[in-house]
């Protein structure tokens, strides 16, 4: 007896669940989570608690939060112009990375600067670096039709290692026992806090800002229908004469400022200053933000702030459980799954015949 | 003459549609019997269940009055029964013997087989030399391979599905006189058609079948290509009329000298084409698919910079190097021969597939933004206009039937005022009744000086609406014919490449 697995698509998906499809991942996400606990023999109910709640319990946690929600949730509005439009950059990590060096590199270079106008030329160059490492992709793809996931995945790590050389080389700063780090920005390139004593940036307000401007762009432009159109069909983008090497261009740019100026923001706001580790993969993780969000600005705001628990919560339950904070990616891993498989099933039905 | 094959109560329904209801009638030994319909009226569905391709819920099919349980083409082939679709499955590098010999399910030598063929090719008038490359074969000609393969399993019954879609005039008068060979020497072909005066030429018997039911099934004697459609479709389809005696002057477009040199294999080279259009005229081009329909389509399109020598001049303007943005602004309209996913996105609203092709329209453009008021009030106006059967606008286009979205895209593009249409297969895939319109459309539209270039297979098509016709073989484009009193004959050789 041969069992063949069929798979069949849906002449009718429902639009619904697509948009509900992220809570019954989460859903899923949590149920075999708590298996996790149960192989490391925790309650999964207390550790859940700590993993979820307790993080978010005071408001220095909710600071936290933004804090962690804000570059995911930048970059991932970012990316989601490259993902309607079919290109998958996956390499945001390198264009935070160089935003971070070429904004942070102009508060290094202006370090004794008390102007007003430093931040902003530091947020425009963040914005700027993040677009250039971002175009080389798009080129490689327009001129020579390389696949944008390999180049933009490997730009990622020539970005670290320049950001290396220059920490341990030219910028490192004299007076840090030779720590591989620059000197602390001047104060004029510090992001401004939000509340005294919290760590929570004006950077919230440029996530809210940006996703406003991405749901304008989405439902009511000709720049967003374009994208529309050209995910959906490229033949049908030619057909309306639209040209898709230009949109691979813009989308390419606009994810790479997004990303450049979330590594902006790190830098000048809750680090201070450029050092090895400027992100814990926010670049990689804004992904599974994007992805989680449907593509939806409002979507991917909620997202990320679900992200940003479980960046919080494996370091809580590093503390209180003792148990490694890779814990937090195992449960990004498991979102994504189970967001992709809701939505294979969603779109195929699959049977045994 | 006895039945050889016995349709008992075949139900097979897909979800949404039934696609063979309560299915019976009886196929007599030694005859043609075609099978009548329109697109999606179950023909194709109820041949694959006696070929064993797909499963019915319910129903039995006798042969030779015995129950027979097909539940694989093998099965099938075993019970006599063997297949020719519509889509050829042959390896283009292997030759035609090497072909041949991959569809035999006994073991028998290249040599022994070369023989069997020759003798079915000889007697029987197959032209083809057994040791070319399928790629070198034109299409009648590797239909020919198809045929041959199938009776190299001395068949009872043949299927043939559409078989002449893709066949010149010549090769099809040469495919019948082969069946009607075939036939008497014991042969049963089931034939499935809906072009109506094929069926009345080679077949015996007609099943007609109308929404998955039989409607009747009767002898071909006494009808005529008339009382057929009308059977067919249960409603008489009324005849576009085109008055083809209008005094033509100015020149709207020109192509001269057009060639490409593509080092491409899969594509064909297009050889020094001139093509003069005046207004108000219908310009057809007929020839069989695959002689350089699409790649001239895509030059007229220009949506990838293909390469090119020669000038396309639309109104004494030279638009070699404009893109399909500034030929649309131009008012050159298209409709490509793909519906849904080139000249429509399935996967949007009918609103926005207005804007897919009308984006160089300022009046939907405030800026950088979309007036999606303007873009509604014309879907309306389209839907109202050609009679389009949808409850809105905001219907995504992938749910409308093809005839439907046809009339929908070519709407759309007819409202926009162009002074050129370019039409790709208008008609192809759709119900007659949309088929009627679309042809009654597109000659109002000529008449009120539109210029309109139809590229097509379909002969009748072309003939019913055309002034001029031109064939495409093989990259070259022959002269004009005038359609008022056009020479058949001399048309199908043309279709075949002879011509200077």
């Amino acid at each position: 007896m041969v069992f063949l697995i069929r798979v069949q698509l849906r002449e009718d998906y429902s639009n619904l669940i697509f948009y509900l499809s992220p809570l019954v991942a989460v859903a899923l996400t949590l149920f075999f989570g708590s298996f996790i606990f149960l192989i490391l023999d925790l309650s999964p109910i207390e550790s859940f608690k700590i993993f979820f709640m307790s993080p978010i319990s005071n408001s220095y946690g909710i600071s936290e939060l933004f804090v962690k929600a804000t570059p995911l949730a930048i970059i991932a509005l970012g990316l989601s112009y490259c993902f309607k439009n079919n290109i998958y950059n996956i390499g945001a990590e390198g264009q935070l990375t160089m935003g971070a060096i070429f904004g942070g590199g102009i508060g290094l270079l202006f370090n004794d600067s008390t102007s007003v106008f430093l931040l902003p030329l530091m947020i425009l160059f963040g914005a700027i670096g993040g677009a250039f490492w971002a175009t080389i992709p798009a080129i490689l793809k327009t001129k020579f039709n390389t696949n944008e996931i390999l180049t933009s995945l490997m730009l990622t790590y020539v970005a670290l290692f320049i950001l290396d050389y220059f920490v341990v080389g030219p910028w490192k700063d004299p007076a840090g026992y030779g720590l591989p780090k620059s000197m602390p920005f001047p104060d004029a390139g510090r992001l401004p806090v939000l509340f005294d004593g919290l760590r929570v940036h004006i950077g919230v307000y440029f996530a809210i800002i940006i996703c406003f401007i991405t749901y304008i762009v989405y439902n009511k432009t000709l720049f967003g229908f374009k994208l529309k159109v050209s995910g959906l069909s490229s033949k049908a983008s030619q057909y309306a004469g639209f040209k898709y090497k230009n949109l691979i261009f813009y989308t390419f740019i606009i994810s790479g400022a997004c990303a450049g100026l979330a590594g902006l923001f790190e830098v000048s706001g809750p680090i201070g200053l450029l050092y090895r580790d400027i992100s814990p993969n926010y670049g990689f993780t804004a992904i599974i933000v994007a992805f989680l969000g449907r593509l939806n600005p409002f979507g991917i705001i909620l997202s990320s702030l679900l992200i940003a628990l479980t960046y919080l919560g494996a370091e809580d339950a590093q503390l209180f459980l003792k148990i490694p904070s890779a814990v937090g990616f195992v449960f990004q891993g498991l979102v994504l799954f189970f967001l992709l498989g809701t939505d294979f099933l969603n779109k195929y039905r699959v049977f045994i015949k | 003459m006895q039945s050889i094959v016995e349709f008992k109560n075949i139900f097979k329904s897909y979800p949404g549609v039934i696609a063979n209801d309560d299915v019976s009638f009886n196929i007599k030994e030694q005859s043609v019997h075609a099978i009548l319909g329109e697109n999606g009226a179950g023909k194709s569905t109820l041949v694959k269940i006696l070929y064993g391709h797909v499963k019915p819920d319910s129903g039995e099919i006798l042969i030779n009055s015995d129950l027979a349980i097909i539940n694989s083409p093998s099965t099938a082939k075993n019970l006599g029964i063997n297949m020719v679709f519509q889509h050829f499955s042959l390896f283009e590098s292997l030759t035609v013997a090497e072909n041949l010999i991959l569809g035999m399910n006994e073991n028998i030598s290249l040599t022994k087989l070369k023989d069997k063929s020759k003798t079915i090719c000889d007697k029987y008038g197959f032209n083809l030399n057994l040791n070319s490359p399928i790629s070198s074969l034109s299409v009648g000609q590797r239909q020919s391979v198809e045929i041959v393969r199938s009776l190299l399993n001395n068949p009872k019954i043949l299927i043939m599905d559409e078989p002449t879609s893709v066949l010149t005039p010549d090769e099809i008068s040469n495919l019948f006189k082969i069946l009607k060979n075939l036939v008497k020497d014991g042969l049963t072909v089931i034939f499935i058609s809906h072009k109506l005066e094929e069926i009345i030429n080679l077949s015996d018997y007609v099943t007609i079948m109308r929404n998955g039911k039989v409607v009747s099934t009767i002898s071909t004697q006494n009808e005529d290509p008339e009382t057929l459609g009308y059977k067919m479709l249960g409603y008489k389809v009324s005849k576009a009329k085109q008055v083809r005696d209008i005094n033509f002057s100015k020149d709207i477009f020109n192509i001269n000298n057009l060639s490409t040199q593509s080092k491409d294999p899969f594509t064909i080279n297009l050889n020094t084409i001139d093509l003069n259009l005046k207004k108000g005229q219908i310009f057809g081009i007929a020839g069989v698919a695959g002689n350089g329909q699409k790649e001239l389509m895509e030059i007229l399109l220009n949506e990838n910079d293909y390469e090119f020598s020669g000038d396309i001049i639309f109104k004494d303007l030279n638009i070699n190097n404009l893109s399909t943005f500034q030929r649309k602004s131009l008012s050159i309209s298209y409709v490509t021969e793909e519906r849904l996913g080139h000249s429509a996105v399935p996967e949007m609203s009918l609103s926005e597939n207005i804007f897919l092709s009308m984006n160089h329209k300022r009046e939907f453009k405030k800026g950088d933004f979309i007036n999606f008021e303007k873009i509604n009030s014309y879907a309306s106006d389209v839907i109202k206009n050609f009679n389009v059967d949808t409850p809105s606008y905001n219907v995504k286009a992938g749910k409308l039937s093809g005839g439907n979205l046809q009339k929908f895209i070519i709407g759309r593009e007819i409202m926009s005022n162009p002074e050129l249409l370019i039409l790709s297969q208008p008609t192809w895939g759709i119900d007659a009744g949309s088929e009627a319109f679309i042809k009654k459309t597109i000659v109002e539209l000529s008449q009120k000086g539109v210029s309109i270039i139809i590229i097509s297979h379909d002969l009748d098509e072309l003939l019913d609406v055309c002034h001029q016709i031109s064939v495409l073989y093989e990259g070259s484009l022959s002269n004009p014919l005038n359609v008022e009193n056009i020479n058949i004959t001399k048309l199908g050789k043309y279709m075949g490449g002879l011509f200077d």
